[in-house]
C-alpha cells in the first residue's frame, strides 16, 4: 500500500503543480503512481476528487467543470486511455482545455503481459485524437513538465496529456513480504 | 422491430413542461432526440447540446454541477444515451452534487438508428439502476401533472434526482440545434460571466 507520508518526491509535485495551477477537480480511476494526489485531493478542503468507474467519464467531468468555470484534471494509468477514445471527441469538437496526467505501463520491467497491447498503443491513441502528449522519463522533470502542460492547457485552451514512464514510477512488487 | 406508437408521454410536450418551469437551469443535453427535444422547446445559452459523445452526458453534467452548485444543474438524455454511460450513476451518487437532476426520456428503444429495442425494452430498470447506485430519490413521470413536483426538486437543490420520464416512441419534427461545439461552449461560459479561457 502506497502511503502519502512517504510517498517520493516526484508525486508531490503532482499534486503542488496541480494546486498551483488553480485546478478545482480531480477526476480518477486509481493507480499506484496517482495514490498520494488522490490521497491529497481528498484532504483537501478547495478540491473536489471525482472517484470514476471508466476514465472516458472523467473526459466528460472535466468539460462540464470547464463549462462551469472551473479547472479540472484526469488521473489515469495508461490501460484507461483506450477507455476513452470515442469521448476524446468531446474535447475537439468543443476545443475543451484538458490535461490528463497517465502513468504508463505495459513498458519497463512489466510483469504482466496483459498492459502491453494498449501501454504500447497510449501514444498513439492520444495523438490520433488530437491530443498532445509530453512524456516525462526523469523524476527531476515531473514538476516542470506537468506546469508546462497546466500553462498550454489553461492560459492557450489546448488538450494535453503528461505520460508518465514507467520507469519513473518504479518496479511492481509483486511477491508478498 | 416495428415503429408504432407506444404508451407514453409526447416527449416533446414533457420537456417544453418541464424547462418552462426551469428557466434558471442549466442543460445539459445528450446527443440524438433529447437534444432536439431540449432545443425544440427554445433555447437558451445555458443550454449545452451533445452530438456526439455518447454516453458524456452524466459525466458532462456532473462536473459542471460541482461547478456551479449555486445553480440547478440539469441533464436530458435518452435511456440509449444513459445505457452507455450506466457506470457514471456510480459516480455520481459518490459525488451526491445536491443540484444536479438527470432527467432520462425513456422511449425503450434507439430511435436515432430505426427504433430497435433497448435494454429498457427488455429488462433494465433505469430507476432501480439509479437507486443501487446511491441515488436515492427518484421519480418515475408518466403524467405532465407530475412535472410540477419534479421541477420543485430540481430548483430545492437538496439532494441529487433521477427521473424517469416515460415517453411514446412517435417520431417528432426535426429540431436541429447548432452543431458547433465551440460556440456553444463559448456562449454558455459568456451567459455564466466567464471567458473563452
Amino acid at each position: 500500500m502506497s502511503n502519502p507520508a512517504v510517498a517520493p518526491a516526484w508525486q508531490e509535485s503532482v499534486f503542488r503543480v496541480l494546486k498551483e495551477a488553480g485546478v478545482r477537480q480531480v477526476a480518477y480511476v486509481p493507480d499506484a503512481g496517482h495514490a498520494h494526489a488522490i490521497s491529497m485531493a481528498q484532504d483537501d478542503p478547495d478540491i473536489r476528487d471525482v472517484v470514476l468507474t471508466t476514465e472516458e467519464e472523467g473526459v466528460g467531468v472535466v468539460a462540464g467543470a470547464w463549462l462551469g468555470g472551473e479547472r479540472a484534471v484526469l488521473l489515469m494509468q495508461s490501460s484507461g486511455v483506450g477507455n476513452c477514445v470515442n469521448m476524446f471527441s468531446l474535447l475537439d469538437s468543443g476545443r475543451f482545455p484538458f490535461l490528463t496526467i497517465v502513468t504508463m505501463r505495459g513498458e519497463y520491467a512489466e510483469f504482466n503481459p496483459w498492459q502491453g497491447p494498449m501501454g504500447r498503443a497510449t501514444q498513439g491513441a492520444l495523438e490520433l485524437m488530437g491530443i498532445i502528449v509530453m512524456r516525462v522519463e526523469e523524476p527531476n522533470d515531473v514538476e516542470e513538465t506537468i506546469n508546462a502542460a497546466a500553462d498550454a492547457v489553461f492560459l492557450a485552451g489546448e488538450r494535453v496529456a503528461v505520460l508518465l514512464g514507467q520507469k519513473l514510477i518504479g518496479r511492481k512488487k509483486w511477491e508478498q513480504d | 422491430m416495428t415503429t408504432t406508437a407506444s404508451a407514453g408521454l409526447d416527449r416533446r410536450r414533457a420537456v417544453a413542461a418541464l424547462l418552462d418551469l426551469l428557466p434558471e437551469a442549466l442543460v445539459v443535453t445528450g446527443l440524438g432526440s433529447p437534444t432536439y427535444d431540449v432545443y425544440a422547446a427554445g433555447t437558451r445559452p445555458t443550454h449545452f447540446y451533445l452530438w456526439g459523445a455518447m454516453g458524456g452526458a452524466v459525466p458532462v453534467g456532473l462536473g459542471l454541477a460541482l461547478a456551479q452548485p449555486d445553480r440547478s444543474v440539469l441533464v436530458v438524455t435518452g435511456d440509449g444515451e444513459q445505457l452507455m454511460g450506466i457506470g457514471a450513476l456510480a459516480s455520481v451518487a459518490a459525488c451526491a452534487p445536491a443540484n444536479l437532476t438527470i432527467v432520462v426520456l425513456d422511449n425503450g428503444h434507439f430511435g436515432e438508428t430505426g427504433m430497435q429495442a433497448s435494454h429498457t425494452s427488455l429488462g433494465t430498470d433505469l430507476v432501480a439502476v439509479a437507486r443501487g447506485c446511491g441515488i436515492i430519490r427518484t421519480h418515475t413521470i408518466t403524467e405532465l401533472e407530475q412535472l410540477g413536483d419534479l421541477a420543485a426538486a430540481v430548483q430545492e437543490r437538496s439532494a441529487t434526482t433521477y427521473a424517469r420520464v416515460v415517453v411514446g416512441t412517435e417520431q417528432t419534427l426535426r429540431a436541429l440545434p447548432p452543431r458547433d461545439g465551440v460556440a456553444n461552449k463559448n456562449s454558455f461560459r459568456a451567459a455564466l460571466g466567464l471567458e473563452t479561457f
